[in-house]
């Protein structure tokens, strides 16, 4: 037998240890986002109590915006409320929130308790929307262009470091554009 | 103070294990003949050590000592006994410290066993076993320590996942873990081969029983982790094609071509190479399986992203150990010179194919379960590998190589004659196609496949027991000679035909199983009935029932056909609040031609319980076909050397050994 | 074609037909149209859950499990053919929705696999089988047979 074919097998090991050593790094269930650079889909949500205003295509109004799903019952949600809270205090991005999968009245309820950083909220209860965007969990948030373009979408709790590292300079360069 | 201990034991098991695999490198090239000697001492002073350091931490589960971060993490004063001492392995760091443990019985067993024949052979196994030792205590001590304390101690502990806390928790892991472990001795034995540069049959005898064994313990394994996933996944599913049944499937794939082609080296000499390959892969397989996919590197990041250190130090071990072994083998491997021949038509050839759609099955299954990550890697994209990808490529490749077995038992070594084992085989052809046709008739539903795994099953059974019935010349010659020539036929022919038996078991129970299963589901009352088939299944009643670390609801069951009644059930549905998770314990009534699988759910106030009813066909013959092909292996590792069946006594045998 | 090879070719077309059906969805999801219903947990075989390991969302009880079989659902009811279906999910959350790899570039290879190890494998076991049974065949002598007689003896098979 040729001498050279009793290496395949290590030859074959070190390519995949090689794959290994790179893919490892790599999150395998995270999913890549399908809606960056595309327009958000068409919705018109109802307000999550009597009397709220919803929240609809119309309300984004040409600005760079950030839209964030989040639930009542989600404890990741509540980690990343401060944060929403500081953001919409600085005033440096509107935020919109989509209330997904909640009771009647619980997501207004959470808000009152917890302080409401959004401009808008809508009523997601049937998922519709977050289907429509392929979300996986709560919370997850996308960074909306001036044309209504998704060009981010962030899955998790942003915190201080996500927002400075990597939010913030992208809504000032999308702010010039 | 006994977490210390166990620490302190482990650490001299790791130096212990060190010393030993250089000493006896060292030791061969000087020729140094107490090097033999030592190589015993130190194999079974590394198990007791490690069995001092796995007894302390079981102590540690069974006081409740919450100043261990693992017992902290992972169990809880209310959680019952039982689980409190299966606990000890139901987390990494246990799990990977009882991996070390049956790593060093092995050691151990063989300095026990072992003859004071080859002992280059044998030393050098010593040598490679004991740096596998090092290596895993190693990764032990410094990424992931059993004995972590944490102080203050917490009041209370996290108890265990409650899918975990299960009897079979207590067998399933322990047996798989065997299985995988067992394969180092086989690997260790193929590399001390190549080192010496020579391999022949007396080798293949040497490692056949540690092959079997290692292949018996990981089909049982494999089979309690089915059965455990059927009764507690609440919905009757044995396999899904999951990362983490791949990891055993791959080892047992590799592991069962390897049996085979080693007994072809054993009778016939020839092989080598292939099987030397096989020996190692099999390892490399059962490595790969319990550190990158257990340790969760497949499914989340976690493992990676909290500890980097971890991830490092599995990937060298797997670098050092494969990779090394595999450089050996490119650099030595053209010395195992095969001798024996064989033609076309022979037991040698269709053993090859049997290795060949093995292997490649087995690529199949190990491509699946990382092309996800391949992927990822080199772009933006991902997929899913899931059960339907599996089922249209695995099934087929494998249901093809069955048909091949009772024609393979049949042929002779070295030569053989299709024909005549094609005509001996024309019954069970027959019937087999009887068969498809009759199940295709009776079936309401999953017809072709059913049919097809009907016939193949009737295929392989008859086939073996015409293969057995030529071998005792049964019909030619007088009953009680044929009787006699049964008593006289090999340990590792009847381990053949037996394994093989098991095999049609299986194949037809997964037939009845997935073809044939049928499911019902409704809201009930107490009081209200779901049909299936012929069978009413009616809930009599709801209990609310406290466990130790539990509280469950428990729904009464009764089962009529007609107005007979067939069973009482009780399946259950309990949460655990420590963890806050709720598991489905279901209920089943098994019985020869299929099981009655029934589950109760989370109740709606307007429309009562959710009650699922499944029906499994010949569900039970998984496990008694499991158990049956594990009982094959048992009777071949039984098998001691070879005899002339014939009564004509040669010289023969006082020389057991071939001329070459 | 030659019998044997019509034989494989049945049976490897065949078991691509899995019928094989799962966990169960609870009672109050099940489709009034029992055409429907089968033609549902077709497709939740086929969709992945996204939040759970290596489930479909037949086999998962997780609360976007339900949303996204609702979601299938109404598509049917719609009037979407399976396809569809499939396509109008992929459509949002990707590849890694459904249970089997598409067939395309980045998957070519897992597909293939299989006829790669079996046609190369094949090739290099007949080359293999080949050479040695022609060495085989030059060596059939007095002392051949008895080799056979022996082997055969062993096993039972004389």
């Amino acid at each position: 037998m040729n001498r050279v074919f009793l290496f395949l097998p290590l030859a074959i090991f070190i390519v995949m240890g090689v794959y290994f050593a790179l893919g490892l790094r790599e999150d395998p269930s995270s999913i890549p986002s399908r809606m960056i650079d595309r327009p958000l889909p068409v919705f018109d949500l109802p307000g999550i109590a009597e009397g709220e205003p919803g929240f609809s295509n119309a309300d984004l109004d040409g600005q760079v915006a950030l839209v964030n799903v989040f639930g009542s019952w989600c404890p990741p949600c509540e980690i990343e409320h401060p944060m929403l809270m500081q953001i919409s205090r600085s005033g440096r991005v509107p935020i919109f929130g989509v209330d997904w999968r909640d009771e009647p009245g619980a997501g207004a309820a959470w808000l009152a308790r917890n302080g409401n950083p959004y401009q808008r909220v809508g009523d997601d209860p049937e998922g519709d929307l977050a289907f429509e965007l392929g979300i996986t969990g709560a919370p997850e948030t996308f960074l909306i262009d001036r044309q209504g373009r998704v060009r981010f979408h962030h899955v998790g709790v942003i915190d201080e470091t996500v927002w400075r590292d990597t939010l913030l300079p992208m809504i000032e360069a999308l702010e010039v554009e | 103070m006994i977490a210390e201990l166990g620490q302190f034991a482990l650490i001299l098991a790791f130096v212990v294990a060190l010393f030993q695999s250089v000493a006896i490198f060292a030791g061969l090239r000087t020729g140094d003949a107490v090097v033999h000697g030592f190589a015993r001492t130190g194999a079974i002073a590394q198990f007791v050590l490690v069995l001092a350091a796995f007894a302390c931490l079981t102590v540690l589960f069974a006081q409740s000592d919450f100043t261990a971060l693992v017992v902290a993490e992972n169990s809880h004063t209310d959680k019952p006994f039982l689980y409190k001492l299966t606990g000890v392995w139901g987390n990494h760091e246990g799990s990977m410290l009882l991996w070390a443990l049956i790593l060093t019985a092995y050691t151990a067993a063989l300095a026990w066993s072992a003859k004071p024949v080859e002992a280059r052979l044998i030393s050098l196994t010593f040598a490679v076993q004991s740096l596998i030792t090092a290596a895993f205590t190693a990764f032990l001590l410094f990424t992931s320590n059993p004995f972590a304390r944490l102080w203050p101690g917490p009041e209370n502990g996290q108890d265990l996942n409650p899918l975990l806390q299960d009897p079979g928790l207590a067998s399933h892991p322990p047996m798989l873990y065997a299985g995988y472990v067992g394969f180092s001795i086989t690997f260790a034995f193929a590399v001390a081969a190549l080192i010496e540069g020579r391999v022949d049959a007396r080798w293949a005898r040497i490692v056949r029983p540690w092959a079997l064994a290692a292949w018996t313990f990981l089909t049982i394994g494999i089979a309690l982790g089915a059965s455990w996933a059927y009764y507690e996944l609440g919905w009757g599913g044995w396999w899904a094609w999951d990362p983490v049944e791949n990891a055993s499937l791959m080892p047992w794939l590799a592991g069962t071509a390897f049996i085979h082609s080693l007994r072809v080296m054993e009778k016939r000499d020839t092989l080598k190479a292939w099987t030397i390959l096989l020996a190692l892969l099999t390892f490399a397989l059962s490595m790969v399986g319990t550190f990158l996919v257990r340790s969760g590197v497949l499914t989340s990041v976690h493992a990676f992203a909290v500890d980097p250190e971890r991830g490092v130090f599995i990937l060298a071990i797997l670098v050092a150990l494969i990779g090394g072994s595999l450089l050996i083998y490119g650099l030595r491997a053209n010395l195992l010179k095969p001798t024996g021949l064989f033609s076309e038509i022979s037991r040698e050839s269709t053993l090859l194919v049997n290795n060949l759609v093995l292997a490649a099955s087995c690529a199949l299954v190990f491509f699946g379960t990382f092309y996800p990550l391949f992927i990822t890697t080199v772009s933006d994209e991902t997929v899913t590998v899931g059960a339907p990808f599996y089922n249209s490529t695995f099934n087929p490749m494998v249901g093809a190589l069955l048909i091949l077995v009772p024609i393979s038992g049949m042929l002779a070594w070295k030569r053989g004659k299709l024909m005549p084992v094609l005509k001996d085989l024309a019954p069970a052809g027959m019937a087999a196609l009887a068969g498809a046709i009759a199940a295709f008739w009776i079936a309401d539903r999953g017809l072709v496949a059913g049919a097809l795994g009907t016939a193949l099953a009737i295929w392989i059974a008859l086939g073996v027991l015409t293969d057995l019935a030529k071998r005792f010349k049964l019909g030619e010659i007088a009953f009680s000679a044929s009787l006699a020539r049964a008593a006289r036929l090999p340990l590792g022919i009847w381990g053949m035909a037996v394994a093989h038996f098991g095999v049609a078991i299986v194949v037809f129970a997964i037939t009845g199983v997935s073809a044939w299963k049928q499911e019902a589901s409704a809201f009930l009352m107490p009081g209200q009935h779901l049909d299936i088939r012929e069978l009413a299944i009616t809930l009599d009643d709801v209990q609310q029932y406290e466990g130790s670390n539990y509280v469950a609801e428990r729904g009464e069951f009764t089962v009529r056909r007609g107005q007979r009644v067939v069973a009482n059930m009780t399946a259950e549905r309990r949460l655990y609040p420590v963890r806050g998770m709720s598991t489905t314990e279901s209920a089943i009534h098994a019985r020869a031609s299929g099981d009655v699988y029934v589950t109760i759910g989370q109740p709606s106030p307007e429309h009562g319980w959710p009650v699922h009813v499944y029906l499994y066909p010949f569900a039970v013959w998984l496990w008694i076909g499991s158990a049956v092909l594990g009982l094959g292996g048992l009777l071949s590792l039984s098998d001691r050397g070879r005899r002339a069946l014939a009564a004509k006594p040669k010289a023969r045998a006082a020389n057991p050994e071939p001329a070459e | 074609m030659r019998p044997d090879l019509l034989i494989l070719t049945i049976f490897l077309v065949v078991l691509t037909y899995s019928p094989v059906a799962l966990a169960s969805p609870p009672p109050d999801e099940q489709m009034v149209d029992p055409g429907m219903e089968i033609r549902a947990r077709e497709l939740y075989r086929d969709l992945r859950c996204v939040v759970c390991q290596s489930q479909s969302i037949d086999e998962s009880n997780a609360a976007l499990a339900a949303d996204m079989r609702d979601k299938v659902r109404q598509r049917l009811l719609a009037g979407d053919s399976n396809a569809e279906v499939l396509a109008w999910v992929r459509e949002r959350y990707g590849d890694y929705v459904l249970m089997t790899p598409p067939l395309q570039a980045n998957t070519l290879f897992l597909w293939l696999l299989p006829f790669i190890a079996l046609i190369g494998g094949g090739a290099v076991l007949v080359s293999f089988v080949r050479r040695q049974a022609r060495q085989a065949g030059i060596r059939m002598d007095g002392e051949d047979e008895a080799e056979l007689a022996r082997l055969r003896d062993e096993e039972g098979q004389s």
